[in-house]
C-alpha cells in the first residue's frame, strides 16, 4: 500500500509539474497575476508530493518490504537502520528520486523565498524549473520506477553493495545533488531572462545566492566524495580523475566561473551575455554529469546497473535542455543590451581572466573525460585517460589562475593599477618566497616543483589576508578607525577572503600529500614491526568479529613513535555473505593534519598478512580547505545585501527596478 | 582605449587561452593516454615491449602463483590467447580466478606483462566493459556474465 501511495504521489507531482510548465508562462505573457500565481502553489505542492513519494520509498526500506523490487535488490533485513535509510538512494531508481526531490525543493524554495522577485520573472523561472522536473518525473515513471512490486515477495533482500554501506553514502550523494540540481535554478533564471528578453544587474543579484548555495553544497559534496574514496577504496588516493569524479568537477568549475562573472554583472552591469551562457553551461554540465553517471556509458560504482533505455532517455533530456537552452540563447542573446565598459586591467578584467582560465580548464577536463567515449564510438579503439593527462593540461591552466587570485579582490573596478596592486601584495609575495626557501631547505633533493606549489598556496593564503588587511586599514589607520571599518565591511568581503584562503589550504594539502607521502607495502608476521617515517607499527595479531550483516577479520596494530605508544590501528576485511563479496576497511590514525593509513591485503597460511601502509602528510588540509571554502560561501550568503535581495541603489531609487533591454 | 580596442584585447586574450588549452590537450593526448588491449590484441598487433598499455581479460583459473615479497604471477586470458602477468603488491579485494581484471603496465621483451597496477573494481558483479567486449569478440562471452552484471 505504501509503495502505491508513493507511486501515485509521483504521478500527481508530474501532473502538477505539467500545469506549472504551461500556465505561468501564459500568465507572464498576459500579465495575469492569477495565472502567474499558480506557479508558487504548484511548486510547493510538487515538493510536498515528491516528499510523500520519497517518504514512501524510505518507509519501504525501513520496514524491509521485500515485495518492492527496489528494496529487495538493495537492502537486507539485518542491515543497520542508518544504511536502510541511505540505501534509499544507494541505487539508480532511488537516487533519481532523490534528484527530483531536491529539484522540487529548490522550486519550492524559489516559490517561498522569491517574494521580492518581479512577478513575471518568478513565474517564468518556476515554469522552466518545472520543464526540467517534468522530464525527470517522466524518466523515473517510465524507465526507473522504484515502486514496482515483485509478484512473490522474497524472504530476504539482496543487500546493499557493501562498499556503499558507509556513512559516506549518507552525506555524499545528497550534498552532491544539492549542488548539481541547485544549478538548475541558475539555468531557469537564465532561460527566464532570455524568454523575457531583458536582464540587468538586479537579475544577477537574485541569481547569485542560489548559485552560491549550490556551489557550496557541491564543494562539500565533492570533498566528501573524495574523502570517502580515500578511506574506503584502500588505495589512499584522494582524487583519481575518474570520469565520474570529473562529472562532478566540471559543473563545479563552471559554477565557480559563474559565481565570479555574476559579481561583475551585479556590480558593473557588464558580462551579461556571458553570464547567461555560463548559467546555461553550468547546468548543462550537471546534466551531462547525470547522463555520464546514470546512463551506464561509464561503468563504475556510481552506475549501479545499466539499462540502455535509460541512457537514451537521459540523452533525450540532455539534448532537449542543452540544445534548447543554447538555441534560445543564440536567438535571444544578441537582443540583450551590452553592459558597461572596463579597462583590461581592472577588477572586471581580473574576473574575466578568472573566467577564461576556469572555462579553459573545464574544457580540458571535458575533453579528457569524453575523448575516450568519442574515440571508442568512432574507431573502436579503447583508451584510458588518467592522471598524467590532467596533470599536463589542468595543472598548467590552474597555475596562472591561482597566481592571479590575490590580485583580483585588490583591483579596483573599471580601471586598475597593476603596479599598485603588486606593491600591496609585496608582503604576501615575500611570505611565499620565504615559504619556498624553507620548504626547499627542508626537503633538499626532493621534487623541484613541489616547493613552488607550496609557495603558490602560501601566496594565495597571504593574498587573502592582505585583502582583508587592506580593506580594514588595520596597518594604515588608528586601531579604532580600523575596527570601525572592519565592522562596516560587507560579509561578502570576508566571504571572498575566506574562500580564497581555503583554496590555498587545499592546495597545500594536495601538494604535500601527493609529493611527500611515503608508503610501505609488505607482508608482516605476528609480533613483527613495520617502520615508516618516525612510526613503528607492531602487528599484534588477528581477531575475527561478527558484524550485523558481515563477518570481519580484524588485524590489530600498536603504533609507536620514538618508543611511546600513540595509538592502535585496526584495519579489517569484511565479508558479506549475502553478496558473497568483501570490502577492506582501512584504519586511519590522525596526527595533526597528517594521517597514517593502513589497509589489509590477503592473509597468508603462515599467519602473516600483506599490508599497505601510507604516511600522508597534511592530507586532511585538502578537505579542510574545502570546508573553509564552504564557510567562505556561507559568510557571503549571509551578506545582508543578498539576503534582502532588493536591488535598490540609492541613486536609482526612483527608477523602476527592471528596465527593458532595448 | 576605445570600446573596439578593449573588445579586441578581450577576444585576443580569450583566443590565446583557448589556444594554450588546445595545445596542452593535444600534446597530452599524444603522450599520456593508455590503450586497452586484450591478450589477442597484444599478440596480433605486435605491441612493442616498453609501451604502456592496459591489458584486460579473465584471470585464468589455476594460474595464480604467489611468491615472496607479495610477488604474484597470473595469466590473463580472453579465451583465445593468454598472457602471463607479473605483479608485486596487494591485489584488490575482488581479484579472483575466473573473474575479469584490468592491469596496467608494460610488456617485457620476453612476452610477459609487468603490471604496476591491477585495477580495483567496486562490485563483485561488475565485469569491466572492455573485458566484456574483448570476450565477446573472441566468442567466449557467456550469458552467465550478463546476468551477473
Amino acid at each position: 500500500m505504501i509503495a502505491e501511495i508513493g507511486h501515485y504521489a509521483l504521478v500527481l507531482a508530474l501532473g502538477l509539474a505539467l500545469i506549472q510548465s504551461i500556465v505561468p508562462v501564459i500568465g507572464a505573457r498576459r500579465r495575469d497575476d492569477t495565472l502567474m500565481g499558480v506557479a508558487s502553489t504548484t511548486a510547493l505542492a510538487q515538493f510536498a508530493f515528491v516528499a510523500v513519494a520519497f517518504g514512501a520509498l524510505t518507509a519501504c526500506y525501513v520496514s524491509s518490504d521485500f515485495s518492492v523490487a527496489n528494496v529487495f535488490e538493495n537492502s537486507h533485513s539485518a542491515m543497520p537502520l542508518i544504511y536502510k535509510f541511505t540505501s534509499v538512494w544507494g541505487n539508480h531508481e532511488g537516487s533519481m528520486l532523490l534528484w527530483v526531490l531536491i529539484l522540487s525543493l529548490f522550486g519550492a524554495a524559489v516559490a517561498a523565498f522569491g517574494s521580492n522577485l518581479p512577478a513575471t520573472l518568478k513565474a517564468n523561472v518556476l515554469a522552466v524549473q518545472s520543464w526540467i522536473a517534468s522530464a525527470f518525473y517522466l524518466f523515473i515513471l517510465i524507465t526507473s520506477n522504484p515502486f514496482l512490486r515483485l509478484a512473490q515477495a522474497p524472504y530476504e533482500g539482496r543487500d546493499l553493495n557493501p562498499i556503499l554501506q558507509d556513512m559516506g553514502l549518507a552525506i555524499h550523494p545528497p550534498l552532491l545533488y544539492l549542488g548539481y540540481v541547485g544549478f538548475s535554478i541558475s539555468f531557469s533564471f537564465a532561460i527566464a531572462a532570455l524568454i523575457e528578453g531583458r536582464i540587468d544587474a538586479a537579475w544577477a543579484r537574485w541569481v547569485r545566492p542560489w548559485t552560491l548555495a549550490a556551489w557550496m553544497c557541491l564543494t562539500l559534496g565533492i570533498a566528501m566524495g573524495s574523502y570517502w574514496a580515500y578511506y574506503e577504496l584502500g588505495w589512499g588516493g584522494f582524487w583519481f580523475w575518474d570520469p565520474v569524479e570529473n562529472a562532478s568537477l566540471m559543473p563545479w568549475i563552471a559554477g565557480t566561473a559563474l559565481l565570479h562573472s555574476a559579481v561583475v554583472m551585479e556590480k558593473r552591469n557588464a558580462l551579461k551575455v556571458w553570464t547567461i551562457l555560463l548559467a546555461i553551461l553550468t547546468f548543462s554540465l550537471s546534466l551531462i554529469g547525470t547522463f555520464l553517471v546514470r546512463s551506464g556509458v561509464l561503468t563504475s560504482v556510481h552506475t549501479f546497473a545499466s539499462d540502455p533505455t535509460r541512457g537514451v532517455f537521459i540523452l533525450g533530456i540532455l539534448v532537449l535542455f542543452i540544445g534548447g537552452g543554447l538555441t534560445l540563447y543564440a536567438w535571444r542573446a544578441p537582443m540583450l543590451k551590452q553592459g558597461g565598459l572596463f579597462a583590461p586591467i581592472s577588477r572586471e578584467g581580473a574576473l574575466v581572466f578568472n573566467n577564461l582560465f576556469l572555462t579553459a580548464a573545464c574544457a580540458t577536463v571535458f575533453t579528457g573525460t569524453l575523448y575516450p567515449l568519442a574515440l571508442e564510438a568512432l574507431t573502436g579503439e579503447k583508451i584510458s585517460v588518467g592522471a598524467p593527462f590532467f596533470d599536463l593540461t589542468f595543472g598548467p591552466l590552474f597555475i596562472p589562475l591561482l597566481l592571479m587570485v590575490p590580485f583580483g579582490p585588490l583591483m579596483p573596478w573599471k580601471r586598475g593599477d597593476l603596479l599598485g596592486v603588486a606593491q600591496r601584495l609585496l608582503g604576501a609575495a615575500a611570505v611565499a618566497v620565504i615559504a619556498i626557501a624553507v620548504v626547499f631547505a627542508a626537503t633538499s633533493g626532493g621534487p623541484v616543483l613541489a616547493p613552488f606549489g607550496i609557495g603558490l598556496a602560501v601566496f594565495v593564503m597571504a593574498g587573502a589576508v592582505t585583502d582583508l588587511v587592506e580593506r580594514s586599514g588595520v596597518m594604515r589607520m588608528p586601531f579604532r578607525t580600523a575596527l570601525k571599518r572592519t565592522q562596516g565591511l560587507p560579509r561578502s568581503a570576508f566571504g571572498t577572503a575566506v574562500a580564497h584562503f581555503g583554496l590555498g589550504v587545499s592546495l597545500i594539502g594536495i601538494v604535500c600529500a601527493s609529493t611527500w607521502g611515503s608508503e610501505a607495502i609488505v607482508s608482516v608476521k605476528p609480533n613483527a614491526t613495520v617502520s615508516l617515517q618516525s612510526y613503528d607499527l607492531t602487528f599484534d595479531g588477528m581477531v575475527s568479529r561478527q558484524g550485523p550483516n558481515y563477518r570481519e577479520l580484524v588485524a590489530k596494530f600498536t603504533v609507536r613513535e620514538g618508543g611511546v605508544v600513540i595509538g592502535t590501528m585496526e584495519p579489517s576485511k569484511r565479508s558479506f555473505p549475502s553478496r558473497q563479496s568483501s570490502t577492506t576497511e582501512a584504519a586511519l590514525l590522525t596526527r595533526g593534519a597528517s594521517q597514517l593509513y593502513l589497509s589489509l591485503g590477503d592473509p597468508n597460511e603462515d599467519g602473516s598478512i600483506a599490508i599497505r601502509l601510507y604516511h600522508k602528510p597534511l592530507v586532511l588540509l585538502i578537505w579542510l580547505g574545502a570546508l573553509v571554502m564552504f564557510l567562505g560561501g556561507a559568510l557571503s550568503l549571509s551578506d545582508r545585501r543578498l539576503r534582502v535581495g532588493a536591488p535598490k541603489p540609492a541613486r536609482n531609487a526612483g527608477k523602476p527596478v527592471m528596465q527593458p533591454a532595448e | 582605449m576605445t570600446r573596439k580596442q578593449r573588445r579586441l584585447v578581450l577576444i585576443g586574450g580569450s583566443l590565446g587561452v583557448l589556444a594554450l588549452a588546445a595545445v596542452l590537450v593535444l600534446s597530452a593526448l599524444k603522450d599520456s593516454i593508455v590503450f586497452f588491449n586484450s591478450p589477442t590484441d597484444v599478440v596480433e598487433k605486435h605491441v612493442a615491449p616498453g609501451t604502456r598499455i592496459r591489458l584486460g581479460g579473465l584471470v585464468k583459473p589455476g594460474t595464480v602463483q604467489r611468491g615472496d615479497n607479495l610477488a604474484v604471477r597470473f595469466e590473463v586470458t580472453d579465451g583465445n590467447r593468454a598472457i602471463a602477468v607479473n605483479y608485486k603488491g596487494i591485489l584488490p579485494d575482488l581479484f579472483r580466478e575466473g573473474q575479469g581484471v584490468i592491469t596496467e603496465g608494460t610488456l617485457e621483451p620476453g612476452g610477459t606483462f609487468k603490471a604496476d597496477s591491477v585495477l580495483a573494481k567496486h562490485d563483485e558483479k561488475y565485469m569491466p566493459k572492455e573485458v566484456a567486449d574483448a570476450l565477446k569478440k573472441q566468442g567466449h562471452w557467456k550469458d552467465d556474465y550478463e546476468q551477473k552484471k
